[in-house]
């Protein structure tokens, strides 16, 4: 096969979607249809849709994009470009809670590295990554504005300040039970 | 709205550490409580910004007997509905008594501040545009529509002399000015909420706290250069500020305020709130408009303007929240009024972030022209624990770090940009002593680095040969020349990058050096960090002292340290991450960092 040929290939192929994938799901599919209706006759409607669909479903996956593309009618590099650009986006599905610990300045300089190995060592997974339970995925985060309780982060919506190695952990399980 | 009455109100507290607290779960137990007992009609629940008293949260007041109930439960809340609702008696039990506590954000302000930007956060219920209208809200925005011509409102912002509070200080009437003279039927006004700056919180605290002044800023200024639609662009990081606005939004338009001919002066005007999604550089004027179209939000090079070519083509303004929020006090009270406060080249107010390592951390409000030595010992009360002052950080990962002997620098735009440091947005972080300049240097280049859009070269590659170089000095592998390295691919960068995250990247890096070189010299000649932070600089030894309590072994992450109950313990050097986490822990002072 030429290589053109096989990119065609491996690309089709990334693009079909998996039996549990959202697209391939009716109910899921059935929000994401309406989330596009609702937001493409905007100007610049492409962030829109998928700030909308990240927040509902959860993640964009490959054939996600491709549906949404489709849907458009713009090129599938343009909302690839879009997911891979803003760190809010993310092709697989995060863990039921999302922890984010900030490294912005005030909180770097109070320590949130620490707290960082301790969620490591507790959860025993690295940064970016999702505990095999499915249960935590913790990631590095921005600026949360909190700034004024450094160290902080922020549970799925909630922000919590003043923490220390200790803190993070009473804090983890807290939301290990839910 | 206006037509109902409700007997009592429940103030229920939103702030990040209540809501970590649960605050959510109340509110729902408060719903199920008032549906339960069929008071949804007669007690109104409304979600408020910070009431004070988070670190016993979640909490609620309830009006208009002005009671504060605090360490709430959704057991609690069943008490209290049923004492306080239905039979008219306070719950003893989870009332509070101590004297009220500030809101640790914004404090009650010191003899130096002035507040005029945040006079109404913390005052007004900033879900209620009544509450806004009643403190001469949209006054500023009938005055101009149906006594001012456009013109004559660009003619008071410029004598006001108020100039951009998003970073670069460019005067907003000649930008207003500028717009005003390009003839097209579509022109747009940006509102900046993408506050990305790390330290910085003033924008949200206005958008949490006060949005109406930032709507109706918006609407004058679209009024003065002729553009009917704006577009609010805020971070996503900020759920809170996002909901605030959508509500302000809402009922600004039931008022009038938004729409087909404003207070009947044939004016249309509408706004549309737009979310980011994580990316630093969409702070950057020609970015952001690139994310508002809906694509990668990569900066592209000026000219054109965007008041000459912006979002979609058009004629665009783009200024920052704070900037938006002075511009109803001026035309209220005059650009006079406003010229009196400040220095010669920069009037009015600046508010300010004092976050690290200061007694009083939080919100500030200050004169501009302040100097920074006032603001550190007088508003900020200081170092805290007693420590040395270092530096301190100004206008976030473009900006720079000032030492002790220039804090008596007058706080405006020239001065701190001769100082090789930027205003920024606002955000001051405070270092002791025990912060090593050398491992900031580091932090933002890391920062920069992972913001960089990629687009252009310098900021690409170059940040990142900057950051492989400090690695290797912290790691202690600094080599002769190092300094003189850095210091050249700075000005590269500084001259070839395309956009301000490039040009200003650099920042960090010189001031480090210029302020701190020793520092640096002891990190690469001697392989000795005097701060005693650079990891590969530093080695963490138990004293003789230990009495063997086990604490430090059990916490460490590395398994680094053993020893048995009662015996002194000792760290595996090689094992250990130097994480710091054992000497958090440990309660008898027996580890130290050499
Ligand atoms: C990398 C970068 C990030 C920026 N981030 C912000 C920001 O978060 N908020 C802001 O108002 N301005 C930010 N700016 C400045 C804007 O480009 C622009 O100058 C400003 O919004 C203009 O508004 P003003 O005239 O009211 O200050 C940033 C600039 C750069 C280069
Ligand atoms: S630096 Fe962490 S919240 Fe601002």
């Amino acid at each position: 096969m030429r290589s053109k040929d096989l990119r065609t290939v491996l690309m089709a192929a990334a693009l079909q979607p998996a039996e549990d994938d959202p697209v391939a799901v009716a109910e899921q599919r059935a929000r994401i249809d309406a989330i596009i209706a609702e937001h493409a006759p905007k100007a610049g409607s492409t962030m829109l849709i998928l700030n909308e669909i990240q927040s509902q479903i959860g993640h964009v996956s490959k054939p996600m994009q491709n549906y949404i593309a489709e849907k458009l009618r713009i090129p599938l590099k343009d909302v690839f470009g879009v997911i891979t650009f803003y760190s809010f986006f993310t092709m697989k599905p995060r863990g039921k809670h999302r922890v984010a610990f900030c490294l912005g300045t005030a909180c770097y300089v109070s320590g949130a590295e620490m707290l960082i190995e301790k969620a490591q060592q507790l959860l025993g997974v690295k940064l970016g990554e999702t505990t095999p339970d499915r249960k935590f995925t913790i990631e590095p985060c921005r600026c949360l504005g909190a700034c004024s309780q450094a160290p902080a982060i922020i549970v799925d919506d909630n922000v919590h300040g003043r923490n220390t190695p200790d803190r993070v952990v009473t804090v983890l399980r807290k939301y290990e039970r839910v | 709205m206006p037509d109902e009455f409700y007997r009592s109100h429940i103030l229920l507290c939103q702030d990040p550490e209540c809501l970590a607290k649960g605050a959510n779960d109340i509110e729902e137990a408060l719903l199920r409580e008032l549906d339960a007992h069929g008071l949804r009609d007669e007690v109104n629940l409304l979600e408020t910004s910070r009431l004070g008293h988070c670190h016993t949260g979640p909490e609620i007041v309830v009006y208009p007997e002005g009671v504060t109930y605090i360490n709430l439960t959704p057991a609690a809340v069943t008490e209290i509905v049923n004492e306080h609702l239905l039979k008219g008696r306070v719950a003893k039990k989870y009332l509070f008594t101590g004297e009220a506590r500030k809101d640790e954000e914004l404090r009650a302000p010191t003899a130096k501040e002035i507040r005029i930007i945040m006079a109404r956060c913390g005052v007004i219920d900033p879900e209620n545009i009544e509450d806004y209208i009643a403190d001469d809200g949209y006054a500023a925005l009938a005055k101009a529509l149906l006594q001012m011509t456009p013109r004559q409102v660009i003619d008071q912002v410029l004598q006001s002399g108020l100039r951009g509070r998003g970073g670069a200080g460019f005067p907003t009437g000649k930008k207003w000015e500028f717009a005003a003279a390009q003839k097209s039927d579509v022109k747009y006004i940006i509102c900046n909420a993408d506050e990305g700056d790390p330290g910085a919180f003033m924008n949200r605290r206005v958008l949490e706290g006060d949005p109406h002044s930032v709507l109706e800023g918006m609407i004058i200024a679209g009024y003065a250069f002729g553009a009917h639609q704006g577009y609010i662009y805020c971070r996503a990081e900020y759920p809170i500020a996002v909901r605030t606005l959508k509500i302000a939004l809402r009922q600004a338009r039931e008022f009038g305020f938004f729409g087909k001919n404003i207070l009947g002066t044939g004016f249309d005007f509408d706004v549309e709130l737009r979310i980011g999604a994580g990316a630093f550089v969409c702070g950057e004027e020609t970015a952001l408009m690139a994310s508002i179209e809906g694509r990668r939000g990569e900066p592209r090079p000026r000219p054109p303007f965007p008041a000459v070519a912006g979002l979609w083509g058009k004629p665009t303004i783009i200024n920052n929240v704070e900037t938006l929020a002075n511009v109803p006090n001026i035309i209220r009270h005059g650009a006079a009024w406003f010229a009196q406060i400040g220095t010669e080249k920069t009037k009015g107010t600046k508010t300010f972030t004092l976050a690290g390592d200061v007694v009083r951390t939080g919100l500030i409000e200050v004169p501009l022209g302040i100097t920074l030595r006032e603001v550190v010992f007088d508003v900020a009360g200081g170092i805290k624990d007693g420590k040395g002052f270092k530096a301190i950080q100004t206008g976030g990962p473009m900006g720079g770090c000032i030492p002790e002997h220039l804090l008596d620098t007058p706080l405006d735009y020239e001065n701190l940009g001769a100082l090789g440091s930027i205003m920024g947005s606002g955000g001051l972080v405070v270092m002791d002593d025990t912060t090593c300049m050398v491992d900031i240097a580091r932090f933002f280049m890391d920062f920069i680095q992972d913001e960089s859009c990629g687009k252009c070269v310098p900021c690409r590659i170059g940040t990142r040969r900057i950051l492989e170089i400090l690695q290797r000095i912290c790691a202690g592998d600094g080599e002769e020349g190092d300094i003189e390295q850095l210091e050249r691919l700075s000005k590269y960068i500084l001259a070839g990058s395309l956009c301000g995250l490039g040009q200003g990247a650099p920042n960090p890096i010189l001031t480090t050096i210029k302020h701190f070189r020793a520092e640096y010299e002891a990190h690469i000649k001697e392989k000795r960090c005097p701060a005693k932070v650079c990891k590969g600089l530093i080695t963490y030894r138990i004293l003789d002292t230990c009495p063997g309590c086990m604490v430090c072994a059990r916490n460490c992450p590395s398994k680094a340290i053993t020893g048995e109950k009662q015996k002194v313990h000792v760290i595996n050097t090689d094992l250990c991450e130097r994480c710091g986490i054992c000497m958090t822990v440990c309660k008898f002072d027996t580890i130290v960092v050499e």
